[in-house]
């Protein structure tokens, strides 16, 4: 199980990276989607990893899951969903005012 | 302290909250006078509490407010302490002056001006009081998504492609921040900056490569927030495009990651903290001389007003981190001084310059003989904030240059910092000399463009007077002022005060009923695998 989460985090991560990286705005949103989404499977594991195991506290319960990281997560999600949106409404916008998707505004050179 | 006194703490977060809730409900196309009462109120009475607030720091002795009252390090706590309440009063001064300049008439210019700008100031207001490194985090992401919206205040297509970069860096430091954040956890199993502290400092050598990697991340995200050298080029083009009075609150917004470099590294990763002990070492000095150096160098070649004094902003960075950097006593307390100093400076050229530009109709801010500015207040403020910004001998910024040149002589790149500093004043000065007498002494050449002059709306020249006023103050009382900085220096350098505060000493085992699961987190944190309550109460 580490191994796979471990390898998807990093999957994650880098494709986030190259995605940032490109030129039109569409892409670079994606990019910071699948970023959020390597963080947040990041913070999820920093909680170690268990299965079937409650983060509430219940009568005759052995093991338990650490609850703050899964709280952390959901806080980490709402706020990366609400910039995302922020985001798309930007880049639609400057899509319109500018007639065109590239990040700078208009391409290299012009 | 009394009960009123111990509430206190928490207003500068709740009251812009209230206030922001209370001019979504106005509105602001319907009633925009009470509107802008709404925000200018909350800015004044923010001013106030900051004060009494001062007043108390003053003391030396931090002071806690537990949320809900759940004791540190289980709860978020807010804590003052002298930094926190210097932060707290420079930032209701400047919020006070930038609502006051904005009900001039700019507020009207977009949507939901008032309401951002309460949200914005309680994420900076809460940056400065927490004492969570997650809370920080929520405050961080409220204080930006809130600039968001004031970034593309007044709209047109040179803001939003100015916003658009600010809000794709800043989304990526937040990831950054977040993988810091947990990273930090997993390892010390708590997320307390005063338990961190603790935990840090007693964390095995084996720790020592994760913990310094996460404290190392959380310097590079408050470095691009501070936009420092090789990560700040989002601020000048999103900070000249943005309107004065947001560009005026802006001006503050470097300084919170100024302030939380200087807060992490001397809280968790300072002198005691073990394996991570002085994480940057000796890196901020050569970042921020090379920061001055560059923002001094771009100074020179700005075409426009608005390009230059954000600038300025870069190369007050610069120099803060050449003071605070040396983390000495002397170094931090000329580092916060300037702090205040230039934040003031830099804030009141911001509204000189969106005056100036609207003044001068379709030209704008541009550097070209056109129009002069009208408003008789416009030339011997420029004149003085000018003075200010470079650090002439008369104004408080030549006493706050000296401050980081005396701090320098002692440091590894003392010779490097006295060259930047010189240099640096000297072209800030020759580009601010230029600048001034373009605007100012080569009138108009054809009657076309004198006709064009705007009137100015006589409300704004009374913010602008405000922050003059501060920079009088700060020049004349520069004595008490400085005193206050040097205690505030030794108290972040002495954290064992700050962390005794927050972790009582009553309080050794995790409150009944909800938290047992915590208290085996902490002991076993490391183990990996499943965690197993050690026979806690709630079981």
């Amino acid at each position: 199980m580490e191994l796979l989460l471990a390898s998807a985090i990093g999957v994650l991560a880098a494709a986030g990276v190259w995605l940032l990286l490109r030129a039109r705005t569409f892409p670079v949103m994606l990019g910071l989607t699948l970023l959020s989404y390597a963080v947040n499977l990041f913070i999820f594991s920093m909680g170690r990893l268990a299965t079937a195991a409650p983060p509430v506290i219940r009568e005759g319960v052995e093991r338990y899951a650490d609850p703050l990281p899964q709280a952390l997560v959901l806080t980490a999600i709402v706020i990366a969903f609400g910039m995302t949106a922020l985001l798309l409404a930007l880049s639609v916008r400057l899509r319109h005012d500018s007639g065109t998707d590239h990040v700078d505004g208009g391409e290299a050179g012009r | 302290m009394s009960l009123v006194l111990g509430h206190l703490v928490i207003a500068p977060v709740v009251l812009p909250l209230l206030s922001a809730a209370l001019i979504l409900l106005l509105g602001d196309r319907r009633r925009p006078a009470a509107c802008r009462a709404v925000s200018i109120g909350s800015c004044v009475s923010l001013l106030l509490a900051a004060l009494c607030l001062l007043g108390w720091s003053s003391s030396g002795q931090p002071a806690v407010y537990a949320v809900g009252d759940w004791p540190a390090p289980y709860g978020i706590v807010l804590v003052l302490d002298r930094l926190a309440a210097v932060m707290l009063l420079l930032a209701a001064l400047l919020s006070l002056a930038a609502a006051w300049f904005a009900a001039g008439g700019w507020d009207l210019r977009g949507r939901h001006f008032h309401a951002l700008f309460q949200l914005q100031l309680m994420g900076l207001n809460g940056a400065f009081l927490t004492g969570d490194l997650f809370n920080l985090f929520v405050f961080f992401e409220l204080l930006l998504i809130a600039s968001y919206g004031l970034m593309l205040h007044g709209g047109g297509v040179g803001r939003q492609r100015a916003t658009l970069h600010y809000v794709v860096c800043n989304l990526f430091a937040s990831t950054l921040f977040l993988v810091a954040v947990s990273l930090l956890y997993g390892v010390t199993g708590t997320l307390n900056m005063a338990d961190l502290g603790l935990q840090v400092a007693a964390a095995p050598a084996d720790d020592g490569p994760l913990l310094r990697s996460a404290g190392l991340l959380l310097v590079v995200v408050f470095a691009v927030k501070a936009a420092v050298l090789p990560l700040g080029f989002w601020l000048r083009d999103g900070y000249a495009n943005a309107s004065p009075p947001v560009a005026c609150l802006f001006a503050l917004m470097t300084k919170v990651g100024i302030y939380a470099i200087v807060r992490s590294c001397t809280l968790m990763f300072g002198e005691e903290a073990g394996v991570a002990a002085w994480l940057v070492g000796e890196w901020l000095v050569p970042i921020g001389i090379a920061t001055l150096a560059m923002a001094s160098i771009a100074a020179l070649a700005c075409r426009n007003l608005g390009e230059l004094v954000a600038c300025l902003v870069v190369a007050s960075v610069g120099s803060m981190l050449l003071g605070a950097g040396l983390f000495t006593a002397q170094g931090l307390s000329a580092a916060l001084f300037y702090l205040v100093h230039s934040t003031v400076a830099v804030g009141l050229l911001f509204l000189l310059a969106g005056e100036i530009a609207h003044e001068r109709g379709a030209l704008g801010s541009d550097l070209l003989p056109g129009p002069m500015p009208q408003a008789r207040h416009l030339a011997p403020l420029f004149l003085l904030a000018a003075i200010a910004a470079s650090g002439l001998p008369p104004a408080g910024g030549f006493v706050t240059k000296v401050g980081l040149l005396q701090a320098a002589v002692g440091g590894s790149w003392a010779l490097g910092s006295w060259l930047a500093v010189f240099g640096s004043s000297l072209l800030v000065l020759v580009a601010l000399v230029r600048s001034g007498s373009m605007i100012f002494w080569r009138p108009a050449s054809s009657a076309a463009d004198t006709a064009a002059v705007r009137p100015t709306p006589v409300a704004s020249a009374g913010p602008a007077w405000l922050l003059a006023l501060c920079l009088l103050l700060l020049t004349v009382g520069a004595r008490p002022v400085q005193s206050f900085m040097d205690a505030t220096a030794e108290q972040l350098l002495e954290p064992a005060g700050y962390v005794e505060a927050v972790i009582r000493p009553d309080f050794s085992s995790p409150p009944d009923p909800a938290g047992p699961g915590m208290a085996p987190l902490r002991a076993q944190g490391r183990d990996g695998g499943a965690l197993a309550p050690a026979g806690g109460g709630g079981t």
